[in-house]
């Protein structure tokens, strides 16, 4: 180590010198460059080098595997873990099976917050039913009943992308169960129909006729292509729409245009109150803000990442699928202006506060805790995880 | 980020301010009204030193661009998690977008995956299915390739009227990067494609799980499984550290993370290929299967974003074409909605599936201006105006809106979205 060392230093000095005396050059030097000479001849005269040896032994036929052997063969346990598709026509789908009545409930734990309880969708989040022969109205309504083509997407998107911020977390039974409550809400089955791996990809949809393969080729480019007119292409122009009158556009460009909604109410931080004797008060008085181990509120973010595709936490946090959480540890049960599940509601009426032992009840079992809650999700198994989350939220102050 | 909206405010009403004050003097080189002391004193910066060399280890634009960044629109979707923003093209010259305002769209995130812990699966229809560690695919040779990604839904928002007033919002949905990578048909011919493969279906590592169906001729052709873009590492939000690269065809299937690629006799008709990026006719019978992103362009500056400020006299106006069916070969440019074209310069000659930038240098007398450009591509197609597109698709459509765009240049500089007859 020491040698090695030594070599580097005693190369950088002359190094150094040269260095310097480059930049004095490239600095002082300042002669007019001479005219480049004209490569285009030498470019076109250009041909690519021979590929390598091994390109070209794997190129040619001389070489009998006509690979690099790279990568490894897969197991079939990974290629079972990995390879999950569906396919129309049934191939993919795992033994097991569900109705609309089972469908129903596991709905409502897992999909209805965003979805609807019946599957008419919440604010911007998709709609799952309704909508059908308005395909071809001006505000068509595309729904799995409406629009999708193939029962077997359901099935495969459910499974491999829902719950949205826990995905791949339900059972193959649960999945035909969910599969069999949306294709239900769309008046579609009975609510006894036993959606299983042998009869789903045969349930055809009511759009499965109603999909033609990309024609653009036929109906668009040989009307569109060709030499445009240049000159006197029509005979007036007139403006028959302004963006601005409709003013969607996130960013305010005037002033005088929009009213600015007003500010939200400044935020109070609440200062640390000095302390004459802070090892006396923290042992003495349960209402003193502790402040948080650094290392459990670093695993706390960490945590809450399982939790963080609904509730939003800092500067600015607003509702989004949950309420945000900014000062949720020791606030009462309810409090923000939030949609809340009739049990919070409850809670929220029998005086209940988000102290650290609730919050730990409620996240180690939401529904066990609060039945009837519509946060779909299934909790926190360990003890450290729940301390680590609530120390995370008790750094953010409403 | 609200400091970089109240710049470009700022900005805009300074450069309104000088574009009226310019328009009395418009012509020659104008004399000032006396010398300009940033030039008679001597400024701070010409005096006092600046950074050093390792002040900023990765450098990020200067304070002063702050306002040349990736923005949302809120109202578009329910949660930025499963969301799009838009590149600020209105302010990007060349043809390169920096990754760092190239835009986004995720279905559950931009998730942080580790080299050591990215595994590419190949399997279906192979003779003998793999497992690729990063490492691996560095091992194989590989390509450098400029290219498009284009979100199908560009424009979209547009397609019943002029709704949004900004080129970075209604053409925003788009990025052009140098991606090194090596050919998936590389790694195909690793696993050996058996003679049932017509389709692979691929698929990414992330919560989504995003997953399209490609038929294997486009496969076995120019797609690329790339790690690096514009020279480094893909950032997180572009898929680091492999995605894959479908050129010419709608960015959806471009999947992120890619950590499989399944060879098949049929598409698996999922989600994203059937219920969205699927193209709804007047009649209520939708396309399928449309990849392919055709042929536009569209002004950038002048545009909302990037008015006028400087007042008559030489203007130069510029701006974005591509096609995903091969090189722009020509753009041209109205300045009275459409009733009158000149043929623009094209910055450098059109590459294939990636962007080309124009340029037109007018005499602008400051009178309004009803600013158009329109894209050829090397096919002889002739970007659409938004009347042709709805004559034959009609009004429901979402996706694949590649109309020739009016913005309304006022007297002031000021430009707006607008639509024409």
């Amino acid at each position: 180590m020491s040698k090695s060392l030594k070599l580097f230093a005693s190369a950088a000095a002359p190094a150094t010198v040269v260095l310097v005396v480059a930049y004095n050059f490239a600095d002082r030097n300042v002669t007019p460059m001479p005219p480049l000479p004209d490569r285009s001849e030498a470019i076109a005269a250009y041909t690519a080098p021979p590929p390598s040896p091994l390109m070209a032994a794997v190129a040619t036929e001389g070489d009998p595997t006509g690979k690099f052997g790279l990568g490894r063969p897969a197991f079939p346990e990974e290629i079972a873990a990995w390879d999950i598709d569906v396919r129309p026509d049934g191939r993919g789908l795992p033994p097991g099976s569900g109705n609309a009545f089972d469908g129903e409930s596991v709905f409502e734990d897992n999909c209805a917050i965003c979805h609807g309880s019946f599957a008419e969708g919440v604010d911007n989040w998709p709609k799952l039913a309704g909508g059908e022969g308005s395909l071809a109205d001006e505000d068509p309504l595309k729904t799995v009943g409406s629009y999708w083509p193939y029962t077997s997407t359901v099935w495969d998107y459910v499974n491999r992308s829902m719950p949205f911020g826990n995905a791949q977390s339900l059972t193959a039974d649960e999945v035909y169960a969910i599969t069999a409550y949306i294709l239900y809400s769309n008046d579609l089955i009975e609510d006894d129909f036993e959606l299983n791996q042998d009869n789903l990809a045969s349930f055809e949809l009511p759009n499965a006729g109603g999909f033609i393969l990309d024609d653009r080729a036929e109906t668009e480019y040989s009307i569109w292509t060709g030499e445009p007119c240049m000159e006197n292409c029509k005979d007036n122009v007139e403006i028959t729409m302004r963006a601005r009158v409709l003013d969607v556009t996130p960013e305010e460009e005037g002033a005088d245009e929009t009213v600015e909604a007003p500010a939200e109410e400044p935020v109070e931080v609440a200062a640390a109150e000095p302390t004459e004797t802070t090892t006396e008060m923290a042992t003495t008085e349960a209402t003193t803000v502790v402040a948080a181990d650094p290392e459990l509120v670093a695993a706390g973010e960490k945590v809450f990442k399982k939790c963080k595709a609904c509730h939003k936490v800092g500067d600015g946090a607003k509702h989004g699928t949950g309420p945000h959480l900014n000062g949720i540890i020791g606030a009462a049960v309810g409090a923000k202006d939030f949609k809340y599940s009739k049990v919070l509601k409850g809670l929220a009426e029998s005086g209940a506060v988000w102290d650290e032992p609730t919050l730990a009840a409620f996240l180690e079992d939401p529904k066990g805790f609060a039945k009837g809650t519509r946060m779909s999700f299934k909790g926190l198994k360990k003890a450290e995880d729940i301390a680590a989350v609530s120390a995370y939220l008790s750094t953010f102050t409403e | 980020m609200s400091d970089g909206q109240a710049t470009s405010r700022r900005a805009f009403l300074k450069g309104t301010a000088a574009a009226a004050a310019g328009a009395a003097a418009a012509g020659a080189a104008k004399a000032a009204e006396g010398p300009d002391p940033l030039i008679t004193e001597v400024q701070e910066w010409a005096q006092i030193t600046g950074d050093g060399v390792d002040a900023t280890p990765y450098g990020l634009p200067i304070e002063y661009e702050g306002d040349v960044i990736r923005r949302n629109v809120e109202w578009l979707t329910a949660d930025t998690i499963s969301s799009i923003n838009f590149t600020p093209i209105h302010a990007l010259d060349g043809t390169i977008t920096p990754q760092g305002c190239a835009f986004e769209r995720h279905h559950s995130g931009a998730i942080a995956l580790r080299k050591e812990d990215y595994r590419l699966m190949i399997n279906g229809l192979v003779d003998q299915p793999l497992v690729f560690t990063y490492e691996d695919l560095e091992r194989f040779p590989r390509e450098n390739h400029v290219y498009f990604c284009e979100c199908a839904a560009n424009t979209g928002m547009e397609w019943a009227g002029a709704q949004l007033n900004g080129a970075q919002f209604t053409h925003g949905m788009i990025h052009n990067m140098e991606y090194t990578g090596v050919p998936l048909r590389t790694l195909l011919a690793e696993a050996g494609v058996q003679t049932e493969g017509k389709w692979v279906f691929v698929e990414g590592a992330d919560a989504s799980s995003n997953g399209r169906s490609i038929p294997i001729d486009k496969a076995l052709d120019d797609v690329l499984v790339a790690f690096k873009a514009n020279g480094e590492a893909l950032r997180k939000e572009h898929g680091y550290p492999v995605r894959l690269v479908v050129p010419g065809w709608e960015g959806n299937m471009w999947v992120k993370w890619l950590r499989r690629v399944e060879v098949m006799d049929g598409p698996v008709e999922s989600r994203e290929e059937t219920s969205k990026y699927t193209d709804t006719l007047e009649d209520g019978t939708s396309r399928k299967w449309t990849w392919v992103m055709d042929a536009k362009s569209v002004i950038t500056s002048p545009s909302p974003q990037s008015p006028i400020t400087h007042g008559p006299g030489p203007l130069v106006i510029t701006g974005l074409a591509w096609s995903g069916n091969g090189a722009i070969t020509r753009v041209d440019v109205s300045t009275d909605g459409g009733m009158n074209w000149t043929q623009a310069r094209l910055g450098a000659p059109g590459q294939k599936m990636a962007l080309s930038r124009f340029y037109l240098e007018i005499d602008w007398d400051g009178s309004e201006m009803l600013l158009q450009s329109r894209a050829i591509d090397e096919s002889g197609y002739v970007q659409p105006t938004k009347a042709q597109l709805r004559e034959v698709r009609g009004l429901n459509s979402i996706y694949h809106n590649n109309c020739i765009q009016t913005w309304w240049v006022r007297e002031t500089g000021e430009a707006e979205n607008v639509e024409v007859s």
